[in-house]
């Protein structure tokens, strides 16, 4: 996942600020940890307060540099949320597929998400831990980037016996939280939406690049963003942001999966 | 073993003799000027000859009070003493030999002096039939290393303590047997699955831990269990409450008790209840201090105010809920006090060996680089501080730093997460009530960039940590973090700090070639600091150091006993021979084989002070940068 910062010299470069929200281990860490050093650790330690990592991801028309809040799911640092999101102009609201009380959480972060946030903000619901259902096999495949795309049609109910024909259903399915009703939310709301798994890859690459693909031309035009405070301003340094003419407005489609060099 | 320990009434200058070995009656002594005498020895002996008195002697004058406080004050000949960056804090209890101390300052100064200049009489003691116990104090002083050991005048054996107080209380850790297994000590008792198939497994492989850490609420409310989880041992935990409670109840709280070779230790804080069970063969003082450094722990995540309200909203307020997340810390602070810690045995803090004008040029970029909203700036490779920064009317404490470095180095969330972290923290020593914000980031010691990665040892990270009150401050102490680090790549620090790090801790032979010693322990009392040799070799396997680590606790304890004015101990037991010397400027702690001849570990014991003073100003951290 080495970059190849050569090919990106031309290229104008943005950067955007992101910040992962939900439960406690759910996996943000891993998200973040996949998509940066991809990288996965087995039984993580929970993350303390909040870490910030950078990672660039390589569009056709130009590098995205992701400035990455990672924050601890726990309830006790759930007032220094705002702090994260208050200038983000992403958001990875994440929840685990084995566990639909995250889910109810999740929606909680949206809604405050679009209650207290940036206008603009850009949100991926992102169910993950998919490596735990039977969905994984056949989905480590293939990316699933459509909103609204079913993997598993008739996994309707937490019932482990009524998935797919999986060969070796014996293992069991752990997926408690169905594909359909996580994206029938999921556009309810207007969010990307995606199952990934942090300890196989699967669709974490292509969450980062769907994001960066769908971040209004606007915001990237100012920077970090309208309301960059908190004296990031040294950060800002270097970066030759100001040209941006791709539209990149569009939300939705993000099928760029291939652009994202990272 | 038997044991024996001076009333309070008897000071060091007091004659014994020990059973086990006999020494010449009376060695000739060198001839050492005598500028002054104040103190009679018993009558038994002649009174000792006083070598010239050092500056140090200064810091006696100043009495017990101010050692207490690391600050003493005698800025003429210890200008930086005062300035020392790290205190002791009433809050953090860490002092182990507190009770000791109080009983210390009572004792005059007089004592204090007599006790170093007279250190002529070896004080002996009963000795037990598996192990000779025997206290020495040598001739000489501070002042006059060379000579201190140089031979032991033995006296006629004194009369018998009549008041035993129970000096030495443990019996050896045998840890020849527990070789095997201790290392299992730490690894999980596992789950009982939903049948409830395994619990007699479980709650034996529970059983089989030798120690013990259980945290509940006033109310009986498991909050936190080192092995094992609340509803595996809920039935302990109930017995538990019920105990305490019913002492508590009649106004005379459960400090301790024993049953057979395990101590249970209780501490009790606010609505928790602290409880620790040990078969390690700890005292209770060495337990409660854990407890309470458990206890700061707790309260470093939730803050005092907090914890308060949650219990005086609802008595029955389950705290495993607010304290999600934290278990690890927790964990692996116990584990750290298991296999042993000798930043929590001494209360103090180990510092990179590094030259005085380098870590000069450290603080100075430290200084440089400093941002308006720094509170705290640190420099830790690896457990071990390398420079610290503050403002002049704040101190740090040494049981908050234990914290903080359990935090960055022992629990594996803050590095694994691989960027830099921003973490609300409540430091006890500082203050209970609120919360800090902490910037770390890790260097990598290796070129290429400048985050290491998970592949460095716990040992060779290195970590920067910038502490401010204000909670907004993360991009900014971001960037003081990167002109500091550009800068000591500039001036070559980092290649400095890398290659002190590299160096590792000496050992004991590196000092005193062909010493006895294996192991020491050395505390700079003024400066509440410690520095030690290597785990190489001798204890490099897990149950290795925990004998050692064993045994230093026995040196400590014996040496720090309520109404004991020991100076010198020696302890001879079957797997080593230790010695340890205390006086008012440091504590030595030292271990040998079991057969190491007496006088060639003093010899060795006073040559690694010679040393220590020496490097004085490289291995400890005298001022630090202060803004």
């Amino acid at each position: 996942m080495s970059e190849s910062t050569g090919a990106n010299t031309a290229k104008p470069s943005s950067s955007v600020k992101l910040v992962l929200l939900g439960e406690a281990a759910v996996g943000k860490s891993s998200l973040v940890l996949r998509f940066v050093n991809n990288d996965f650790q087995e039984n993580k330690e929970p993350t303390i307060g909040a870490a910030f990592l950078t990672q660039k991801c390589s569009l056709p028309t130009r590098t995205i540099k992701f400035e990455i809040w990672d924050t601890a799911g726990q309830e006790r640092f759930a007032s220094l949320a705002p702090m994260y999101y208050r200038n983000a102009q992403a958001a990875l609201v994440v929840y685990d597929v084995t566990k639909p009380s995250s889910l109810t959480k999740a929606k909680h972060w949206v809604a405050e998400l679009q209650r207290q946030a940036s206008p603009g903000i850009v949100i991926a619901l992102v169910g993950n831990k998919l490596d735990l259902t039977n969905d994984a096999n056949e989905a480590a495949g293939e990316a699933q980037p459509e909103e609204g795309h079913e993997p598993s049609p008739a996994d309707g109910d937490e019932a482990t016996e009524e998935t797919q024909e999986e060969p070796d259903a014996s293992n069991g399915d752990a997926r408690k939280v169905p594909t359909r009703e996580a994206s029938a939310y999921a556009e309810e709301e207007g969010l990307l939406f995606f199952e990934t798994s942090a300890k196989t890859g699967v669709n974490v690459v292509d969450v980062f690049t769907a994001i960066a693909n769908a971040i209004p031309e606007s915001s990237l035009k100012s920077g970090r963003g309208a309301g960059a405070g908190t004296g990031q301003t040294s950060l800002s340094g270097g970066r030759p942001a100001e040209d941006s003419r791709v539209n990149l407005g569009e939300r939705g489609p993000a099928t760029a999966k291939e652009g994202c060099a990272c | 073993m038997d044991s024996t320990a001076n009333g309070p009434a008897q000071n060091a200058t007091d004659a014994g003799t020990d059973t086990s070995e006999s020494l010449p009656p009376s060695l000739p002594r060198q001839p050492n000027s005598c500028s002054d005498r104040e103190s009679d020895p018993t009558p038994e002996e002649r009174p000792p000859p006083l070598p010239p008195r050092p500056n140090t002697l200064r810091l006696l004058d100043e009495g017990g009070a101010s050692l207490r406080t690391a600050r003493p004050g005698a800025p003429t000949t210890l200008q930086s003493r005062a300035t020392t960056a790290v205190s002791l804090t009433d809050i953090g209890c860490h002092d182990a030999g507190k009770e000791n101390h109080v009983v210390r300052e009572a004792s005059e100064t007089l004592r204090a002096k007599a006790s170093l200049n007279h250190l002529t009489s070896s004080r002996g003691s009963e000795t037990g039939d598996t192990a000779s116990i025997r206290s020495s104090v040598p001739q000489g002083d501070l002042g006059d290393v060379e000579n201190v050991f140089g031979d032991f005048v033995a006296t006629d054996t004194g009369p018998i303590r009549k008041h035993s107080t129970g000096l030495l209380q443990f019996p050896e850790f045998r840890a020849d047997d527990v070789e095997d297994d201790f290392a299992s000590e730490f690894e999980p008792v596992g789950d009982v699955d939903e049948e409830g198939e395994h619990e007699e497994q479980v709650l034996e492989r529970w059983k089989a831990k030798r120690k013990h850490y259980l945290i509940l609420s006033a109310a009986g409310k498991p909050i936190w269990t080192r092995h094992g989880d609340g509803g595996l041992i809920s039935t302990y935990i109930g017995v538990i409450q019920t105990i305490i409670s019913f002492y508590e109840g009649s106004k005379d709280p459960l400090r301790s008790f024993s049953a057979g070779d395990t101590k249970f230790v209780i501490v009790t804080k606010g609505p928790l209840y602290l409880v620790a069970i040990s078969r390690l063969l700890e005292s209770d003082t060495q337990l409660k201090l854990q407890l309470e450094a458990l206890y700061m722990q707790i309260l470093s995540t939730l803050t005092l105010p907090s914890l308060t309200h949650l219990f005086s909203v609802r008595p029955s307020t389950d705290l495993k809920r607010p304290l999600q997340g934290s278990e690890t810390l927790l964990s692996t602070l116990a584990d750290s006090f298991t296999k042993g810690s000798p930043s929590t045995l001494l209360s103090a803090l180990e510092c990179l060996k590094i030259r005085k004008s380098h870590r000069q040029a450290i603080n100075n970029t430290l200084l440089k680089t400093k941002v308006s909203s720094l509170l705290y700036g640190l420099v830790v490779a690896g457990g071990r501080l390398v420079n610290v920064v503050r403002p002049k009317k704040h101190s740090l404490h040494p049981g908050d730093l234990q914290l903080l470095f359990n935090m960055i180095f022992e629990a594996e969330a803050v590095k694994a997460g691989g960027g830099e972290s921003w973490i609300p923290v409540c430091l006890p020593g500082f203050n209970s009530s609120g919360y800090l914000y902490m910037y770390v980031s890790f260097l990598d010691l290796r070129g290429e960039g400048n985050t290491a990665d998970d592949t460095t040892t716990k040992e060779e990270s290195v970590a920067i940590v910038l502490i401010s009150a204000n909670k907004e401050s993360f991009f900014e102490l971001q960037d003081m973090r990167n002109a500091f680090v550009e800068q000591m790549e500039k001036n070559g620090s980092i290649k400095i700090i890398k290659e002190a790090v590299d160096r590792g801790r000496p050992n004991t032979t590196d000092i005193v070639p062909g010493t006895v010693l294996h192991h020491f322990l050395y505390k700079s009392r003024a400066n509440v600091q410690f520095t030690m040799s290597s785990y190489n070799h001798e204890f490099s396997t897990i149950s290795r150091r925990r004998r050692l680590m064993s045994t230093y606790n026995n040196l400590h304890a014996s040496i720090h006993a309520k109404h004991t004015h020991v100076k010198v101990h020696h302890c001879v037991s079957q797997s080593s021979s230790s010695f340890a010397w205390v006086t008012p400027m440091f504590e030595l702690y030292c271990v040998a084989g079991a057969n190491a001849n007496r006088n060639a570990l003093a010899q060795s014991a006073s040559k690694i002070i010679e040393w220590v003073r020496q490097e004085e100003e490289r291995l400890f951290i005298i001022g630090g940068a202060v803004f």
